[in-house]
């Protein structure tokens, strides 16, 4: 009885306001504010009819679940509780469900989906709800499946480093059971403390290790999925090498829930590194950070963990509102280069990182720089590109893009947009992001201001134009989600598009899983 | 002054022609000792035989206090009050790194004083220390008020009674007064703020909110590694530095014991009974 009184409300605030700290990468797509509260769904937000084809949800159906779940707390329908689970953390997309079931097994999971199929339920699963697309809540009256409740660790093998897990596993709770162990969970970002690993599948997500361990496309052995209409499809494989028949997994992975709902997974884990090392960087010009990582790549390319760079603005947004920031270097320069190596053999690395950083000194590539091995300026390092999500949201309304662009046209939009907007809402244009795997976060702020359609209308669809023109993803890496499903046109040819269409008609013909999400109505 | 050290200085006396020579003398000095210590952020482990803390391939760092020393010296040296910083560290070869980042901030010379793998107590670093200040001649000494690994605070308070030189510890705020000779340094107490004012030679330990490390640079970083420091041994010095103090063992606190969950009230009154709680 006790527990139940424990709202999930208080506990999606408590990390609210945790991922408000530590976030790191940035949203895409339209528009945020910094308001708290919005009493817009994002069915009108969107502007998205809700679908004929589902059934309203009804007492006969709870009972079922009820049955189902065989536990009173899996099965939450009182409003308070449902307040959570109905808007992503940006505060941005709210849904209206009547319902979230919390199953804890994949038994269950099973006969919720089989259930839900045959009388139309549409479902959305949700783990962590951190993503940034709006692609974890419900639009309409969909059903909140949360893997919250399947978060247990079942095997690792310490000789391939394979960790096999439920999905509701939250990230950092397997980075706490790895570390003693020697080992790393490949991908790293700010909502670690929140996102679960079965969403970081379903998204494949990238983070600031990607450029190190590869995508979750990589590092995922096995899968284990329940599809629309309850079938168990066992995938869980923990090997390496398994070339035995369509690779299965892969159609999970980035599927964003919308072909089945991952419930167990295997993944590969590096060993954690023991020596780790960080650069900041400063120079005058693009050209200049490019010349920077094909070095890195070259001298530093098997220790290089990251390599991030962020512009001017961001340094000054950061300084503006993060009262424990200070100015890196004597001078304000054009470029930051944030970048690490992380490896075995403390020596050995820092005689590599020496090197390098001696070699882009003498050829005059940097303007100034310093260098730290200490933990506390690491880590004061590391703050200065990961706030500035944050610090640009306590400005004003942000304009938030993630986008892949060729290098040559990399930091040319940006420069584009500062010339299209100059003196327009006193609005500021940002770059920064993981130029090593080609991803920039293109943020424009309009300090002390809210939302505004007709500037949004300078900046889209001239944003994804630009990007579709150079051949670039609209969407690096934060997904289409509810957000970006009018914009995958962009990116993805029509005959690509059709072939999604024909998958999820495939494995989902009622179409119940997550739907509104991805694919373009 | 204040601070009374007479402990110690009835073994050692001080010399009082030094505090002569340094009025005369107008280049001021300030020697700044330096720890390595095991990085804040690792988990420390106990090793297996109980003899100590594991420092095979663990991330070390400066002291953090010994950090902030660094910075208050060589601020005094950019105001015109110090014309010369010297950082020292005892320890292995491996505390030459921490010198040389001492030198990339802005520390004119390095001394390196190894002892090898010998265990080094507060008193037998502050011997040294003591010896060093009857060559070096510093006026000042600045020291990180304890260090992190065993949180002594001891080192700053031993040489000012080996030395029988004034002491200021725990400064928050340090002002020379290059007429007078003399420093005031206002310290961080239980009850507040102390101001304290003390002519030199003298000895003063840094505390937190005395000032923010600056990061060094690039350059000055790579020019360390190329500077030359002054190597010597606790024999070359003619000093004792072996242990008064035997550790016998070092364990890890008693882990907690996770909880359990119940399901009622009636259950948890039952479980306090059980444990005697209530």
């Amino acid at each position: 009885m006790l527990l139940n009184r424990i709202t999930k409300s208080n506990f999606i605030n408590i990390n609210k306001s945790c991922l408000k700290n530590y976030f790191c990468s940035v949203s895409s797509g339209s528009s945020t504010t910094t308001s708290t509260t919005t009493t817009t769904t994002t069915a009108n937000l969107l502007k998205v009819k809700r679908d004929d084809r589902f059934s309203y949800l009804n007492k006969d159906d709870i009972s079922v679940f009820k049955k189902i779940m065989n536990d009173e707390s899996g099965v939450i329908t009182d409003a308070d509780d449902l307040v959570g689970y109905n808007h992503d953390w940006m505060n941005k997309y709210h849904g209206n469900s009547q319902l979230v079931l919390r199953p804890k097994s994949t038994e269950q999971v099973s006969q919720i989906l089989k259930y839900c199929n045959e009388r139309r339920l549409a479902v959305v699963p949700q783990g962590g709800n951190t993503g940034l697309v709006g692609g974890s809540v419900p639009v309409h009256d969909e059903i909140v499946l949360s893997l919250q409740s399947m978060n247990k660790i079942h095997e690792f093998d310490s000789v391939t480093g394979v960790l096999t897990c439920d999905a509701g596993c939250i990230l950092e709770s397997l980075e706490q059971y790895l570390e003693p162990r020697g080992f790393t969970v490949p991908l790293d970002l700010g909502a670690k403390g929140s996102c679960q690993i079965g969403g970081n599948a379903a998204t494949n997500a990238g983070g600031i290790r990607l450029l190190r361990y590869g995508s979750m496309h990589a590092n995922v052995m096995g899968v284990e999925a329940v599809l629309a209409d309850g079938t168990i499809v066992d995938c869980l494989s923990t090997l390496r090498k398994d070339n035995t028949g369509y690779d299965l997994k892969q159609l999970f992975i980035g599927s964003e829930g919308t072909l089945g709902v991952i419930t167990k997974l295997a993944i590969l884990t590096p060993a954690k590194p023991t020596s780790v090392h960080v650069a900041l960087l400063s120079c005058d010009s693009f050209d200049e950070v490019k010349k920077l990582l094909i070095e890195a790549k070259k001298q530093l390319g098997d220790i290089l963990s990251a390599f991030e760079f962020m512009d001017r603005s961001c340094i000054d947004v950061v300084l503006e509102h993060q009262p424990q920031a200070r100015e890196p270097f004597d001078s304000k320069f054009k470029f930051y280069v944030l970048l690490e190596v992380s490896g075995f053999n403390e020596q050995h690395d820092n005689e590599k990182l020496n090197s390098y950083l001696e070699d882009v000194i003498s050829r005059k590539m940097v303007a100034d720089g310093t260098f730290a091995s200490d933990s506390k300026s690491i880590a004061e390092f590391w703050k200065l590109r990961e706030t500035i999500t944050e610090s640009l949201g306590k400005a004003g309304a942000v304009y938030k893009y993630d986008l892949s662009l060729p290098m040559d046209q990399f930091y040319n939009i940006v420069e584009v947009m500062k010339e299209r907007l100059a003196g327009k809402n006193n609005s500021m244009v940002c770059g920064f992001g993981h130029v090593g795997d080609g991803n920039l976060h293109l943020n424009i702020s309009t300090p002390k201001q809210k939302y505004n359609k007709e500037f949004l209308g300078l900046i889209e669809p001239f944003v994804y134009e630009f990007t579709s023109k150079h051949n670039g993803s609209i969407s690096a890496e934060h997904g289409i989600g509810a957000m970006k499903t009018e914009q995958l046109h962009h990116s993805k040819t029509n005959s690509a598009i059709q072939l999604m269409r024909s998958i999820k008609q495939t494995m989902d013909p009622n179409g119940i899983l997550n739907p509104y999400k991805v694919l373009p109505n | 002054m204040d601070d009374d050290t007479s402990d110690f200085g009835s073994f050692y006396e001080a010399d009082n022609e030094d505090e002569t020579n340094t009025i005369i003398n107008m280049s001021y000095k300030v020697l700044v000792p330096v720890k390595r210590v095991i990085d804040y952020a690792v988990k420390i482990r106990v090793r297996p035989d109980k003899t100590g803390v594991e420092t095979a391939n663990v991330k070390m760092s400066v002291n953090p206090f010994d950090e902030i020393a660094v910075e208050e010296a060589i601020r005094m040296k950019e105001a015109g009050f110090a014309s010369e910083v010297v950082a020292v560290s005892l320890g292995p070869k491996t505390v030459q790194e921490t010198i040389r980042n001492s030198i990339a901030m802005g520390a004119d010379k390095g001394i390196h004083i190894e002892t090898g793998t010998a265990d080094l107590q507060p008193l037998g670093v502050a011997k040294v220390l003591k010896k060093l200040a009857e060559t070096e001649k510093p006026n000042l000494i600045i020291l990180g008020k304890q260090a992190i690994d065993d949180d002594a605070n001891q080192t700053a308070q031993m040489l000012a009674g080996l030395l029988n030189w004034p002491q200021a510890t725990f400064a928050s705020k340090i002002e020379v007064d290059k007429a007078n000779n003399s420093v005031k340094v206002t310290r961080e107490i239980d009850g507040g703020l102390e101001t304290l004012s003390m002519k030199m030679p003298a000895i003063i330990s840094c505390d937190l909110r005395l000032n923010e490390p600056r990061y060094a640079k690039l350059q000055n970083i790579m020019k360390s590694k190329k500077a030359e420091l002054k190597v010597q041994t606790p024999q070359d010095l003619g000093v004792d530095i072996s242990n008064k103090i035997k550790t016998i063992s070092v364990e890890e606190p008693a882990k907690r014991s996770g909880g359990i969950k119940v399901d009622s009230v009636d259950q948890i009154v039952q479980n306090l009974k059980k444990h005697a709680l209530i």
